[in-house]
């Protein structure tokens, strides 16, 4: 159990079985009276916010999760596979559970996955990711400007906007984190 | 010479503050020695803090970092010191937040024979001629509201407040444990926002040393001061009456004991002035000097207007 006193921004929390990080934290505390730890709370399954004070007297609960590093194997219908490097158990993890990272998987990342109450709940994938660009407009010669951009098809089908002095062929890193264009790694 | 690391960075970004932050003692000093206040320095490491059901000491070896200097300073009163002040560090043990720090700054002054409205003129003075001396101006800028210091400062019961912005009763929420609550999220946000506001008549649960209202055992002659809604100061009619404070202190010591918190000794110095009736009725004021500068140099929080913070 946390007491109230060790709550921070960052601290994951359990409240009615589910799983919160703190986003925003505040201790306030009008003259005379009681203190109040004041939170903003984001449901760490559903993604959802909500805020809640806590209370000196108040217990909070610590929720049963672990981090695990684990290897990405293949797709399977609504599934994706992963593999801990060295007890090769296989855990399954939902397609929503990654939303808009699944993208980015490639066969053999390594990958941290947060299990809550032995649940997959999230999947951290390595920052950069290489692809190659599939289609795009023919690059402008000489234009290494990174703030002109134009749109382009990455091998697995996810489009984004690159620089305008790509071309098809060239190998790309994408940051996992925003789904952006973050570099060139070679030309075609 | 290397780089100059962040950290002294930051210390040197702090410049304006840090000047603005002289400059408010230093004017804090002129006025309350132009009035004829006595200033004094207390002791820091103290045996005996005051009993409050909410507010801890940290402690010091065997001893405590003081929490207010007031016992020490009523014992001054009570030895025929008329009017006192004191500028100096109080600790309180877990407090950090964006109006929190665990060490800060307190000012505070005491009346003899004089009550809360004699400290309540001491403080619309010292606030215009602070916000004169560090702004040029008595119309604050802070938190995009304009605050004139100079208007006529708005009073209100603490009773008026809570019906006016939460339209809740304050006996009621003080019986469902949900007074703090209610004052931080409904209440404070609309305190001080053209001109300071001064709450008055607090709930005797949050009574501390300040006197009964004699036609209200259920609230205590108590204000508190408030700009563009930080709370600023603490003032009462200070509480003479031996038993009522004894009985006090002890409540105190049995909530702290119920809920697993320290518990410190009775100050017998300070119960032997009461029960001597040495303490003369008198009124006096805690000014939080670090959130007086948040205001005036309408800093976010109060880590931007002290040099270090403890990590």
């Amino acid at each position: 159990m946390y007491q109230a006193s060790d709550l921070r921004k960052g601290l994951k929390i359990e409240i009615d079985n589910e799983p919160y990080v703190i986003t925003d934290f505040d201790f306030c505390k009008p003259g005379k009276g009681q203190a109040l730890y004041r939170c903003k709370l984001k449901n760490m399954v559903t993604g959802t916010t909500m805020d809640k004070t806590f209370r000196s007297v108040d217990k909070i609960d610590k929720p049963d999760l672990e981090q695990r590093d684990m290897i990405y194997s293949y797709k399977e219908a609504t599934h994706y596979v992963f593999m801990d490097a060295e007890t090769y158990e296989q855990v399954l993890v939902p397609a929503n559970v990654l939303g808009d990272t699944q993208h980015f998987l490639k066969p053999d990342a390594e990958c941290a996955i947060l299990f809550y109450r032995d649940k997959p709940i999230d999947v951290d994938l390595p920052v950069f990711v290489e692809f190659k660009i599939a289609k795009t407009e023919p690059g402008v010669r000489g234009d290494t400007a990174t703030n002109v951009t134009k749109p382009a098809q990455l091998e697995n089908g996810y489009e984004l906007q690159v620089p305008i002095f790509l071309n098809e062929g060239d190998r790309i890193k994408v940051d996992t984190r925003t789904g952006e264009y973050s570099e060139r790694v070679s030309k075609a | 010479m290397s780089v100059k690391p962040e950290s002294l960075n930051r210390l040197y970004q702090l410049k304006s503050r840090l000047q603005a932050r002289h400059k408010l003692t230093a004017c804090i000093r002129d006025f309350f020695s132009a009035r004829d206040f006595l200033e004094v320095d207390t002791p820091v490491r103290i045996a005996a803090p005051a009993l409050e059901d909410h507010i801890d000491a940290e402690p010091s070896g065997t001893m405590f970092l003081r929490t207010s200097p007031e016992l020490h300073m009523k014992r001054l009163l009570a030895a025929g010191y008329p009017r006192l002040f004191q500028l100096g560090p109080c600790f309180r043990a877990g407090e950090k937040g964006r109006r929190h720090l665990s060490e800060f700054t307190m000012l505070e002054w005491y009346r003899a024979h004089e009550d809360y409205q004699s400290i309540l003129r001491d403080t619309v003075d010292l606030v215009k001629r602070a916000a004169h001396a560090l702004c040029g101006s008595h119309a604050l800028s802070c938190r995009s509201v304009t605050i004139n210091v100079a208007q006529e400062w708005e009073a209100l019961t603490v009773d008026q407040a809570f019906e006016r912005y939460a339209g809740s009763s304050v006996d009621a929420a003080v019986a469902e444990n949900r007074f703090e609550e209610i004052l931080v999220d409904s209440v404070e946000p609309h305190l001080g926002r053209t001109r300071p506001t001064v709450l008055f008549d607090f709930p005797s649960q949050l009574g501390s040393l300040a006197r009964t209202k004699p036609d209200n055992h259920r609230r205590v002659e108590r204000w508190e001061l408030y700009i563009a809604g930080v709370e600023l100061a603490n003032a009462y009619n200070e509480l003479t009456d031996a038993g009522e404070q004894e009985h006090r202190f002890i409540e105190s010591a049995a909530l702290r004991r119920r809920t697993g918190r320290g518990v410190y000794p009775l100050d017998n110095e300070y119960m032997a002035c009461l029960r001597g009736g040495h303490l003369p009725e008198c009124s006096g004021i805690a000014l939080g000097v670090d959130r007086l500068l948040m205001i005036l140099t309408d800093a976010e929080s109060i880590a931007d207007v002290v040099p270090f913070t403890e990590a």
